[in-house]
């Protein structure tokens, strides 16, 4: 083995690669609220089968599933560029991802609420509940619990894919790698490093969420 | 002189040269990964909790690392350690691997839904170990899994763009550079968009279908 490692310019600029996996995480949460809300809208959408907007629904949901993330992102940056509109590469790679997650979680959302079968919806308006009720004591609580793991995947998949920012030129951890190893020409070093970050993130993220599933589900997860 | 020229019939050789290294890459990653996939999930259903946990934290790795950083990672170790690889055997070894990571969660799933009683009535008519396996737990626990696995081939295929970044031609790549002659970015994206659906789509729906065949 010929090759020489450096470690010092890697701790040197450990503070620049700090700030892009604070970027990375900043950039896949704010993904996820709004994917989440979106995704919300979507469903329902789905769900009342009003004609056109339901084809609206329809469309993006299978776009999103059915081309790459990379796709995704060229398309915000690249394609929406030609028409005039220019994003920044951290707006160009979020909006892809709200798109993706949104998509994603359209059809989780939509399982989940058919999952719940609607004898329950009769047997607690025979028992007397609001529909306020009806929802925060029966429904929401067993959709929650069907919903948490498939949306806890694509939190972590869209850690991962924020990635993807390395090639419009994002400042987040693997775009700041990208910079850092071009002045430095320490490539394996700094990508190392970045790879053991995105792997503790991840971990922490998986944590966390495990810690919050047991305090809100106490166990009873399906 | 002009060195933007207009997207010309010339263009289609290039584009087609994308597209056949895209599904040939995504071939090779899907076959390979399923091959091993299959081993390691066999070996995680079967072994004990210990090397399991090995095994699992190995894979976890693939796993949660993004793709992209694997990609450039292996490729400069390689290059570092004086094997240069050429881009398409260092795509494929680590699609592949990031693959099985994937596929060999589907496979344990698969075989650990086969339930033990129906292999032990399997060895009490007589069969011998290996003929469990081959005749009861893989037809079984390999059709209940067919769905999960076609969602993983699927986002191999897309996955397979990102290859992309360590010089590898495959279509998203070529694209880009006819973007960057052209700079008529939107005819082009919206090309391979369409091109990635009309694969995808199909079988993702045929996925859903049996999906929802099987759990009627």
């Amino acid at each position: 083995m010929e090759y020489e490692f450096h470690w010092n310019i890697v701790f040197q600029n450990m503070p620049e690669l700090l700030n892009g996996a604070f970027v990375t995480l900043h950039v896949s949460v704010l993904a996820m609220l709004l994917g989440i809300v979106i995704a919300i809208l979507l469903a329902i959408v789905k769900m009342n089968n009003s004609k056109p907007f339901c084809y609206v629904a329809t469309t993006w949901v299978e776009i999103a599933r059915n081309t790459p993330a990379l796709f995704q992102i060229y398309m915000a940056y690249f394609g929406l560029g030609a028409l005039g509109i220019h994003l920044s590469p951290y707006v160009a790679v979020l909006s892809a991802l709200v798109f993706i997650n949104a998509g994603y979680l359209t059809e989780t959302f939509r399982g989940g609420f058919q999952s719940i079968p609607s004898t329950q919806y009769s047997a607690s308006k025979s028992l007397g509940m609001t529909s306020l009720q009806l929802y925060r004591y029966i429904i929401l609580p067993q959709m929650l619990r069907r919903i948490y793991h498939p949306m806890t995947n694509q939190f972590v998949w869209s850690i991962l894919m924020s990635s993807l920012g390395i090639l419009v030129g994002m400042s987040e951890l693997s775009g700041t790698t990208q910079r850092l190893q071009s002045s430095s020409f320490r490539t394996l070093e700094f990508f190392m490093v970045a790879a053991v970050m995105y792997f503790i993130i991840t971990k922490l993220v998986l944590l966390g969420s495990s810690l919050i599933s047991r305090k809100l589900f106490k166990g009873e997860i399906g | 002189m002009n060195f933007i020229t207009p997207l010309s019939w010339d263009d289609t050789g290039f584009i087609l040269t994308g597209i056949m290294n895209t599904v040939t890459i995504s071939v090779v990653a899907i076959v390979l990964g399923t091959l091993l996939g299959l081993i390691v999930g066999f070996m995680r259903a079967e072994s004990s909790r210990v090397v399991n946990a090995l095994f699992g934290g190995l894979l976890d790795i693939l796993r949660s690392v993004p793709l992209i950083i694997q990609l450039v990672l292996f490729s400069t170790f390689i290059g570092a350690m004086g094997h240069p690889l050429n881009p398409f055997v260092a795509g494929s070894i680590i699609l592949s691997l990031y693959t099985m990571a994937f596929m060999s969660e589907v496979f344990r799933s698969g075989f650990e839904s086969v339930h033990q009683s129906m292999m032990t009535s399997a060895r009490s008519l007589g069969m011998t170990y290996w003929q469990t396996i081959f005749y009861i737990r893989l037809p079984i626990g390999l059709r209940a899994v067919f769905p999960s696995w076609l969602g993983v081939a699927l986002s191999v295929i897309k996955d397979s763009a990102l290859v992309s970044v360590i010089g590898y031609m495959e279509l998203l790549r070529t694209s880009e550079q006819l973007i960057s002659r052209t700079q008529q970015p939107l005819m082009i994206l919206i090309g391979v968009g369409i091109f990635y659906f009309i694969i995808s789509y199909p079988l993702s729906s045929y996925g859903r279908y049996v999906e929802r065949k099987m759990t009627t």
